[in-house]
């Protein structure tokens, strides 16, 4: 399937720009490219220039099989590379996965800052969770804690809350936004029903958190406010979770820009937990994009564990482990002896520091300090086919070849550096 | 190229071989009759005293899809248990692993190295499908194939609501194996996964579904019958409803009643087996239980045994797991509503010997072996890693072969557990050969792998080889071979060569007109479009290690 093949046609896309993976896309092969059913972000993935870009070592051109052969020498020589970024889905982390195998490699995402506040909260008391078609078809509050979900998935409340039709004749969600800062207008229904916005900082949630699950197990709180919001206005929130038949508890773990995020998270989780004792009330962490659902699952169901994990060549004959302080990626760069930095769906470039760094990954990257390799790949759900999870884990979508390949997959570069390595 | 096994001891029930000693021919990874003197044999395995049977068939096991890597990612310190060498519990032993969430690769090495060649994931969500099959496609050495869940999506229920007939939802069944490239349907409690997304706690097999007004028994009746209907050899397979409840026996005799005739698995019956007598008011119901599948021939049954030791409980039955949660050890679990398609529950277990309910659970599902007459009606599993970690299996052998070793572990249970079990009453001791039936021959029949599960000629050559030793427990943990589609890839014990085997699937034929009006349900009502729901047999295949093989089934009966 080639757009530059054939005059004019409709594709359908599934578009990898953040985690709601909409797959209802229409692309067309028209100049400029139009999208149809996009968002802004969908926009910018789907017209996003098809750049013929050159690997490179030290900045200077070389061919790919000269790039490959140096990539492959790092990593014959270096003693604990850090495999970071990781930006891809799951046949490139499939690739990334064989490779770290070979090379002794420490593996975490770029966006684990987040992600791992999420994975500490679940792994300390686990939780409770919902998927998107439920949102959909259930909801009928949505409480949004610290984040306006719309700025990192743009078509949530197009898709799951304002939707006319639903299984069970529920009527369009009450939105509330908890603490939230940015777009919360997009909370206003299309009737013109506008959100609840209780205005907290971002920096207080923890306490605002503890104050409902104390009100959550009937406690008796000797305050009239809590870090500026009334009591009055906490209960109210409380009450209409319990009043409805189906809450989602929506938080962005990306926009808890806070010390020990994870206990915010856990005591969001509690709060869930505990009104589940009754009610049904549930939750929907979103995530924070680049792959980082697909290389978590990918990772876990190879390893055994999700990332910020390490191959451990010399161990009981090989073997994985698990750390989520030490093999992060701010940790390792004082450690590693070499980088290998991937990012295929944006042109993020690498952090600064590592020599020496391979960079493998979108085609329009530009560097400050040029790294010692760097082979520009395709873009997956453009340039090639892969598959992707979406944000909440449960469901992985196939992502389409749209445009002429003419860049190697991400997974065809590691697996020759891979040969080359055995 | 012709591989000759010399001298085993086979105990192929299929062909009704009890320890008959007599060669195996091998050629293209089949297994052939005697070649004539002019052919010649390229290589030569001396199987001399050596017991030997088909490879053996897991037919319920988690290995694949959302739950197990939920339970890998919220238990990063199970993987340390593959550490160990002092295995936790007192009865068990050192063959007795207690590692519950291997990876992949892991998954496919430690069946194999058991003389395991394939192995079934039951509880295959279908909108979670794709996942299923990348985790299976990373599962080395192994065939497998998924059991995809219907019952709880709200799609069928809409069906079962608007009184459409029969066809309409035989239909549905076939176009959704077919989706999901899958070889059966299993139900989990029925109705009751969806019941919990109303805050319904508890659904009965007559009690109505709060919003759909449908009972567990009206579900269990429509999609046996759709199964039956279209062919499918693998009968529903049935997780009851109440799993784990005190007094949830009679639900189970329902429901073997319910089925009518028609063919019906239950799985996992052990914690579908509890009584509500003494003063715990917690008591066996495995003699009831036994006979009543001894009784209805339609009827069978895996045991879903569970062992001591740390394990994960990782199941589709959302409502009841909120409810198990609380027994969570460690501390944590997740309870998911998934896509209107079904949900899950993944809590983390540890089954103590010295605990009343775990000890009488342990020997339940024990009771329930020995007391269910047929082999070819009964199969063994302990629901990996719900009960135990598959690893676990050459123990449950032993324990089910050699009645001195049970007594023994018997006694060490939970005082108060063994006044309320028959357990050393019961002297029957299985039998290799009712071994081979029960892990071997009556896996593949009922499963339909018309090639697999036994030695006859134009078998698929999965053998397994075992040295004949007393302890059972040591003679199956460690075959000195293992033959995967006739090559040799495991040696005493261990993996000598690396393969990839196949995903096994039913295909029956039905009317594509259904996808019109599940189009329309999609494009109203779900996230994804239907075109993108539906799994590509290539997906499985572009690797190059995977392929789908897809098994003939019965004819079509409707």
């Amino acid at each position: 399937m080639n757009i530059l093949d054939d005059s004019v046609q409709l594709i359908s896309a599934t578009c990898p720009a953040c985690g709601l993976l909409c797959d209802d896309l229409l692309v067309s092969n028209s100049t400029p490219i139009s999208v149809k059913n996009g968002c802004p972000k969908s926009q910018i993935f789907f017209t996003q220039a098809a750049l013929n870009t050159s690997p490179s070592m030290f900045g200077v051109d070389c061919n790919l099989n000269m790039a490959v052969k140096a990539a492959a020498k790092i990593l014959h020589d270096s003693n604990q590379p850090l495999f970071a970024g990781l930006g891809t889905e799951v046949q490139g982390m499939r690739s990334v996965m064989a490779l770290a195998e070979k090379a002794g490699a420490t593996l975490d995402h770029m966006h684990s800052e987040s992600t791992v506040r999420n994975t500490l909260a679940m792994q300390n008391s686990g939780w409770q969770t919902t998927t998107l078609t439920e949102v959909k078809n259930r909801a009928d509050l949505i409480v949004a804690i610290g984040t306006d979900i719309v700025t990192s998935h743009p078509r949530f409340f197009e898709k799951l809350v304002w939707n006319a039709d639903n299984l069970f004749n529920k009527t369009t969600p009450e939105v509330i936004f908890l603490g939230a800062t940015g777009n919360t207008s997009a909370g206003i229904s299309p009737d013109g029903h506008t959100p609840t916005v209780v205005a907290a900082e971002t920096e207080y949630l923890p306490a605002i958190m503890s104050a409902l699950n104390a009100m959550a197990h009937n406690k008796k709180l000797d305050a009239h406010e809590i870090a500026g919001v009334r009591l009055t206005e906490l209960k109210a929130v409380l009450e209409k979770i319990k009043a409805a038949k189906y809450a989602v508890i929506v938080w962005s773990v990306g926009c808890l820009k806070i010390t020990h995020a994870e206990l915010t998270v856990q005591s969001i989780t509690q709060l869930i937990a505990t009104l589940n004792e009754n009610t049904r009330v549930t939750g929907l962490p979103l995530n924070s994009g680049d792959g980082d659902s697909s290389i978590n699952n990918t990772s876990a169901w190879l390893s055994g564990y999700p990332t910020r994990n390490r191959f451990n060549v010399h161990q009981r004959g090989g073997e994985f482990s698990y750390d989520t302080y030490h093999f992060s990626t701010q940790q390792q760069l004082n450690n590693c002896d070499a980088l290998l930095w991937i990012s295929t769906f944006n042109a993020y470039t690498p952090p600064s520091g590592v020599t020496p760094t391979i960079v493998i990954g979108h085609p329009d990257m530009q560097f400050t300090q040029a790294p010692d390799v760097f082979i520009p790949v395709s873009i997956p759900g453009l340039d090639h086919a892969g598959t992707m999870f979406r944000m909440d884990s449960s469901v992985a979508l196939p992502l389409k070849s749209l445009r002429k390949q003419v860049l190697p997959a991400l997974s065809d570069v590691l697996r020759q550096i891979e040969t080359l390595l055995a | 190229m012709i591989t000759q096994l010399k001298n085993g001891k086979l105990y192929d029930p299929t062909n009704g071989k009890d320890g008959v000693v007599q060669d195996i021919y091998i050629r293209g990874g089949r297994i052939i009759a005697k070649p004539s003197s002019t052919e010649k044999i390229s290589h030569t395995v001396d199987l001399s005293g050596k017991v030997v049977m088909a490879g053996a068939i897991d037919m319920h096991s988690h290995i694949g899809g959302g739950k197990i890597n939920i339970a890998r990612m919220m238990l990063p310190e199970f993987q340390e248990s593959r550490r160990y060498s002092e295995p936790e519990a007192h009865i068990c032993s050192p063959n007795c692993s207690h590692h519950a969430t291997p990876s992949t690769t892991e998954t496919g090495f430690r069946y194999i190295e058991m003389g395991y060649t394939a192995a079934f994931e039951p509880a295959m969500m279908p909108i979670n499908a794709r996942q299923a099959h990348l985790e299976m496609a990373d599962t080395p050495m192994i065939d497998k194939g998924g059991y995809a869940m219907l019952g709880n999506d709200d799609y069928f229920l809409r069906l079962l609501t608007a009184g459409k007939d029969q066809k309409a939802i035989n239909d549905y069944v076939a176009w959704t194996l077919h989706a999901t490239q899958a070889i059966g349907i299993k139900v989990v409690n029925a109705g009751g996964i969806s019941a919990f997304k109303f805050n319904q706690r508890k659904l009965d097999l007559d009690e109505a579904h709060s919003y759909y007004q449908v009972s567990a028994r009206d579900i269990l009746k429509s999609l046996s019958r759709a199964v039956y209907d279209l062919g499918i050899a693998k009968p529903l397979h049935v997780h009851c409803n109440n799993l784990g409840a005190a007094g949830n026996f009679e639900t189970t005799l329902k429901t073997i009643e319910a089925a009518d005739g028609l063919p019906m698995h239950l799985t996992h019956i052990q914690f579908h087996s509890y009584g509500t007598e003494g003063d715990r008011k917690f008591s066996s119901a495995a003699a009831e239980i036994a006979q009543a599948i001894n009784k209805h021939k339609n009827i069978s049954a895996d045991v879903g045994q569970i062992l001591f030791g740390q394990t994960v409980t990782a199941s589709g039955d959302s409502m009841m797991q909120q409810i198990n949660a609380k027994h969570a050890n460690p501390k944590k679990s997740v309870i998911m509503d998934i896509e209107c398609d079904a949900g899950c529950g993944v809590v983390p277990f540890k089954y103590r010997d010295q605990n009343f309910v775990n000890a009488l659970q342990w020997a339940i599902g024990l009771e329930i072996f020995l007391s269910v007459n047929d082999p070819w009606r009964i199969f063994l599993t302990t629901d990996h890693p719900n009960g135990a970690p598959f690893t676990s299996y050459p123990h449950l052998i032993r324990l089910l072969m050699d009645k001195s070793f049970r007594n023994e572990a018997f006694a060490k249970l939970n005082l108060d557990a063994q006044a309320m079990s028959n357990l050393k009453s019961l002297a029957r001791e299985y039998s290799l050969y009712e071994i081979a039936i029960m892990t071997r021959a009556g896996p593949a029949k009922l499963i339909g792998m018309h090639d697999r599960g036994h030695l006859g000629v134009g078998a698929g050559a999965d053998i397994a080889v075992y040295n004949e030793q007393e302890d059972r427990e040591v003679m199956f943990s460690k075959p000195a071979y293992v033959f995967k589609d006739g090559e040799m890839v495991v040696q005493a014990g261990k993996v000598v060569k690396v393969t990839w085997g196949a995903t096994y699937t039913a295909k029956p034929e039905f009317d594509i007109a259904v996808e019109q009006d599940l189009k329309q349900y999609f494009d109203r009502y779900h996230t994804i479009q239907l075109a993108n729901f539906k799994i590509d047999a290539s997906e499985i295949s572009q690797d190059g290690r995977g392929r789908i093989i897809v098994s003939k089934q019965h004819p079509i009966r409707s």
